[in-house]
């Protein structure tokens, strides 16, 4: 299906609109009105999102509302957009959570404009990768991303911001350098810059090896995948909230999509290969970090902890190469991408009245915030995946979908069960439970409307993808059924259930 | 349709209702909203109950929605009621009903009596759902979320670091199970296909010889997923192993241990299991492990109950105790008798445990024995429901002519170890009956421990606490009668349609139990364990009351006649009596083998393997090696030309030479 309304580059660049508008922005209240038209443009651009839902046909499994012209055509660069029933969620969590980052990003003070003009950046940057269907585009937008979140922990951060921002560049850097080998190697292979003219395997098999592992290694960083996640708990807690929200949020998916894209979808022979190498170290990832969790004293980096073990889970259900498992990484993906972004906007809710990420700071707040108590509850439900909230429909079918391949790996990584409770339990205990004994803590008000604002949203859909997550299935099931059987079909052992 | 609606949803509307504005509505509107919800539920129910079990109704079955499919994989959102559902609604929602009244009396002085009766309504709708599932995902929904009530029910004084740590302690051990309940999942759909009840019942005879690949080794398939099930079964109902949460789990406040931890959702683990009897009959050897546990912790948990000076203590662990009585009856094909046993429990423990609810109310809060004694005179209703609930758990009566509902249900429990025993189980269920008559006379000699040590003698605590002591309001004895009657006459008239004559009616196909032919020369025929077990000697059904009235006999001898005795068996039994005072050491065990483990471990892993080795190697140990090098480089920048001269020289000596050989 292809429409001659180029919706997909609209969403795309709609957020530069805004920034064009701040950039002639001048005058006293100069801040105020930054947020205002941040906050605008970003739901504006939500809305219009919401139109790729409507004109996308879930019945098609393959990339809808293409938009293809000649960019630079001396080297047979192509601008081609298109989206199938994956990347729509993508395109919608990035596109849903950038105005709530815009609300929580309102207690900057420092450089407000410029904030704004990042975050609306990095909107276009993010929703330019997940519509990407050009090699070239594909690696100018993945690379993009970095410039403004690099900008934003560098520049927001924390004390030691500086430190987190070089290890966050220096891990990626050496993801993207391979990945841009890899890239030129794949153009010249194939002789054009089209993504979906690479998919099915057109690659001889030994290159195809060397090729996995440059890409492997870009989006393990992103991803993160252990051992290659050091940088995340540093970029999570310098970060300000709202960067802290849009990296779990987001960019954390952007290697699980990448994997998805252009392991699966181009290297699969490659990726089956390597695939008891990936549940190593998903299961590796997911035992490690959980039990690192259990020992942080800092809010932030337990949740940026809690981050790489939900992300195992993703990597192992992308590698099941079946049908739950893929379904159960995709819905990892999103609900992570609700639940991680409400914890950090959570902490960011005492971080503004307290300024410390200190666990051992805070304590029985149950009494004083009741509310936020609650909502804080909510999410740590989803994080410890209790069944009818959005974080136990991913990891339920991805870890079945491993089980049909690996019972070894599904019991390993079942132990995250139980690991993922103890973690969180005890930072809820630790910060709502016990004696409400420390006087600045008693002194902080309930939540606000404002942070109403960003938390019901979240929750609701966090219960609704929950209770019902067919809305979200119904629409990549064709996209993620044609994968999986292509997959299967292509590599000798798949994993569908006998 | 409407009717089943009503006795699953209503809870849910007034847990919704009241957890979300029961501070504006306030107290009375809380506990009125609540209360009534779960009441209106309580009477579906019993209409729900006459219609299905006892009218010979059909199955009640509705699909609401869809929750989750993937590829195959398709759950929905279901409600099936047969008997055996029709059952757990009533004791569900009946103890409920009965809980929820007596919270009002019991909680009228707290400052969160919408947040308790809200916590209490949330839990009724999930054990519900647990109950009326149709397949084994909704079933993980409500065990999960009755695991959730009950985490934030424990730690509902929550500025109390005990209730803090017993709560996580409840939610994490849980939590161990359900890994195994969910491995089972796992496997059930490699398996089966489906996770839907009555594809597996289906498919299960077929797949008795089959075995599948798990953890590398080839594994018996109905075997191995009975049993991961079961792992999850264990935990929730405290089977030893997983038990240890729950006598920590009395921190809760004393309604809650009546609903929660003692009639409902620790019996879901047996529950589990007689709904899956289509799959657990083809997996002997599974139900082997499952009655081995049971008899097991019947006896561990009773000889616990021996020792112990906290009243609701006492009782949880005669809750543990008699939770191993229903498994071992499972564990023989005894499916009705262990429901049966669930149902007689479920009426005379939450009234063991309201009444002492009310001597802990009466006492100001006073939960240690030894500072009790003597105080019948002051709440003598009090007194004569523990009395009721004890004669019933202890399973006194009179053979022939009435009984107290323990009496029949437990005696028909030993009857088929027995008869199991002598028939196919032979090992195990001759063991598990004299395992099982050791507990009994345990259970009666505990049971009037705590009623000569609470209301007999003269009183050991301070004065003050005593001129204090008042009998509890109505709103707290009035829904204890229901309670007393069920625990009086459950037993009288359930026996016929549980375990009787009616049996097969009753149940139909809500339970499947496998006849078999005695491999002894007898008189009888092929049948099940249950029918086997109403042609065992009398003697049989006879020695446990004998026993039990030898335990009242020695209670009576230990704390009335000879006070001194216990105190000098305590010394003469010295390391032993260590060791069951101190619950055998399990706590401590786990805490140094797991907990500890994982603190320690967690911090070595974060400084030594994510600081100091991938950091050190990489990141950082990157960007030192090339500051090094830079350091390195920058010393041959000595701004001498000959220096700079005599490089360039080399450099085109090498590079000629390169070229004259090689290129």
């Amino acid at each position: 299906m292809s429409s001659s309304f180029p919706l997909l580059s609209v969403v795309t660049f709609l957020p530069l609109v805004g920034v064009l508008i701040l950039l002639f922005l001048r005058g006293g209240d100069e801040a105020a009105w930054a947020r205002r038209i941040a906050l605008t443009t970003s739901l504006v651009t939500f809305v219009v999102s919401l139109g790729i839902l409507c004109v996308f046909d879930p019945a098609v499994a393959g990339f809808q509302l293409m938009e293809r012209f000649a960019w630079i055509p001396s080297f047979h660069i192509e601008y081609i957009k298109g989206v199938d029933g994956i990347s729509v969620w993508f395109v919608l969590l990035a596109t849903f959570l950038t105005p709530i980052c815009i609300l929580s990003g309102s207690v900057v003070t420092k450089r407000v404009k410029e904030f704004m003009i990042a975050f609306l950046v990095l909107e276009t940057m993010m929703v330019g990768m997940f519509t990407a269907l050009d090699m070239v585009l594909f690696y100018l937008f993945f690379e993009g991303v970095l410039i403004p979140m690099f900008l934003i922990v560098g520049v927001w951060g924390g004390a030691g911001r500086i430190y987190a921002a070089y290890k966050f560049f220096l891990y990626t850097f050496l993801g993207s350098v391979l990945m841009l080998v890899a890239i030129f190697a794949m153009v010249i292979h194939a002789g054009t810059t089209d993504m979906t003219a690479m998919m099915g395997g057109v690659f001889p098999d030994k290159m195809a090896m060397w090729l996995w592992l440059a890409f492997f290694a870009s989006f393990a960083v992103k991803m993160p995948m252990w051992p290659f996640h050091t940088w995340l708990p540093y970029a999570h807690v310098e970060a300000p909230t709202a960067g802290s929200v849009i990296l779990a949020g987001v960019l954390l998916k952007m290697g699980g999509y990448g994997m998805i894209r252009i392991a699966i979808q181009m290297l699969p022979d490659a990726s089956a290969f390597f695939a008891p190498m990936v549940f190593a170290l998903s299961v590796i990832a997911i035992i490690y970090t959980s039990l690192v969790a259990l020992a942080q004293t800092d809010m932030k980096r337990l949740i940026a902890y809690s981050s790489v073990a939900h992300m195992g889970y993703v990597t192992l259900g992308i590698f099941s190469g079946n049908t739950q498992g893929m379904e159960g990484a995709v819905l990892v993906m999103i609900s992570h991408g609700f639940v991680a972004s409400a914890l950090f906007l959570c902490i960011g809710v005492v971080y503004d009245r307290m300024h410390s990420r200190e666990i051992a700071r805070y304590g029985g707040m149950a009494t004083n915030m009741p509310h936020y108590a609650l909502v804080f509850m909510v999410f740590m439900l989803a994080s410890v995946g209790l069944p009818g909230t959005s974080g136990f429909v991913g990891e339920f079918l991805s870890m079945q979908g491993v089980f049909l391949v690996s019972s070894w790996t599904a019991f390993l990584a079942a132990t995250g069960v139980v690991l993922g409770a103890a973690y969180m339990l005890w930072l809820y205990r630790r910060i709502f439970y016990g004696p409400l004994d420390k006087d600045d803590v008693r002194a902080m008000p309930d939540l606000n409307a404002r942070e109403y604002a960003m938390f019901v949203p979240l929750i609701l859909m966090v219960l609704w993808l929950g209770i019902h997550p067919a809305t979200f299935r119904d629409v990549f099931a064709s996209s993620v059924h044609k994968i999986t059987s292509d997959y299967q079909a292509q590599t000798t052992r798949g994993g569908e259930a006998p | 349709m409407l009717l089943d609606l009503a006795a699953v949803f209503l809870p849910l509307l007034g847990a919704l209702v009241v957890g979300l504005f029961g501070r504006s509505l306030g107290d009375r509107a809380s506990q009125l909203v609540t209360c009534a919800g779960v009441l209106a539920a309580a009477v579906a129910s019993v209409l729900i109950f006459h219609d299905v079990a006892l009218s010979g109704g059909d199955t009640h079955a509705w699909v609401l929605a869809n929750w989750i499919t993937s590829g195959d994989f398709k759950v929905n959102w279901g409600l099936k009621i047969d008997t055996l559902t029709a059952v757990m609604l009533v004791v569900v929602n009946g103890v409920s009903a009965m809980v929820h009244i007596y919270s009002i009396g019991y909680m009228s002085h707290d400052k969160g009596v919408p947040r308790f009766m809200a916590y209490l309504s949330l839990f009724t709708f999930f054990m519900l759902m647990l109950v009326t599932s149709d397949n084994l995902l909704q079933m993980f929904f409500g065990w999960e979320g009755v695991g959730l009530s009950s985490y934030l029910l424990i730690n509902f004084w929550y500025e109390k670091a005990s209730a803090n740590s017993a709560s996580i302690k409840a939610f994490l051990v849980n939590r161990v199970g359900d890994f195994g309940f969910m491995l089972g999942i796992f496997g059930c759909y490699l398996a089966f296909g489906s996770v839907q009840f009555d594809v597996m019942f289906q498919k299960a005879p077929d797949l008795m010889q089959s075995s599948f690949s798990f953890l590398g080794a080839s594994v018996p398939t109905l075997t191995t997923l009975c049993l991961l099930l079961f792992v999850g079964a264990m935990g929730k109902s405290a089977q030893l192993g997983l038990h240890t949460w729950l006598p920590d789990a009395m921190e809760g406040p004393t309604p809650v241990s009546a609903l929660i931890h003692a009639a409902t959702m620790v019996t879901a683990g047996v529950f589990m299991v007689a709904r899956l009897s289509p799959v657990f009959e083809f997996a002997p050897d599974a139900l082997a492990v499952v009655a081995v546990v049971g008899a097991l912790t019947a006896i561990v948990a009773a000889s616990i109950g021996l020792t112990q000076f906290d009243i609701k203590r006492v009782i949880a662990y005669s809750t543990m105790s008699q939770l191993g009585y229903m498994f071992f009856a499972l564990g023989m094909s005894a499916y009705p008798a262990a429901v049966f046993h669930l149902m007689t429990h479920a009426f005379f423990k939450s009234l063991l445990f309201l009444g002492a609810g009310s001597v802990i109310h009466a006492l100001s809060g006073e939960q240690d024995m030894r500072k009790m004694g003597g105080i019948w005179r002051k709440i003598p209703f009090t007194y004569a429901y523990m009395w009721i609930g004890s004669l019933a758990l202890a399973g006194i009566g009179i053979p022939g002519v009435m009984g107290m509902a323990g009496f029949y249900s437990k005696d028909i429990i030993l009857e088929s170890a027995f008869a199991a025993g002598m028939t196919h189980h032979q090992a195990f269920g001759v063991t598990a009956y004299v395992l099982g008559l050791i507990a009994a006379f345990m259970t009666a000699f505990y049971s009037w421990r705590l009623l000569l040590l609470t209301f007999h003698g003269t009183f050991r605590g301070d004065h003050h606490t005593l001129e204090h002591a008042h009998e509890a309001p109505w709103s707290m004895l009035g829904p204890l009668v229901p309670l007393a009657l069920g625990a009086i006459l459950a037993g009288k008239f359930g026996y016929d349609l549980f375990v009787g004559e009616a049996m097969a009616e009753f149940w139909r196909d809500s339970i499947l139990t496998l006849s078999y032919f005695p491999p002894r020369e007898t008189h009888l025929g092929v049948g099940t364990t249950i029918q086997f077990a109403h042609h065992v000697s009398d003697w049989v059904g006879l020695l446990p009351l004998v026993v039990a009235l030898a335990g009242i006999f020695m209670a009576y001898v230990f704390y009335v006649w000879a006070p001194s005795l216990p105190g000098k068996c305590a010394r003469g039994l010295g390391a032993l009596y260590r060791l069951v005072f101190n619950k055998y050491y399990f706590d401590e065990l786990y805490n140094a083998v797991f907990v500890r483990t994982a603190q320690r471990v967690g911090k070595a892993l974060w400084t030594t393997g994510d600081d100091a080795i991938i950091d050190g190697y990489g990141p950082n140990g990157v960007a030192a090696l090339a500051v090094r090098l830079s350091q390195r480089a920058s010393a041959l920048e000595t701004g001498y030309v000959y220096h700079y001269a005599f490089a360039m020289v080399i450099g085109l000596a090498g590079f000629v030479t390169w070229f004259w050989f090689w290129a």
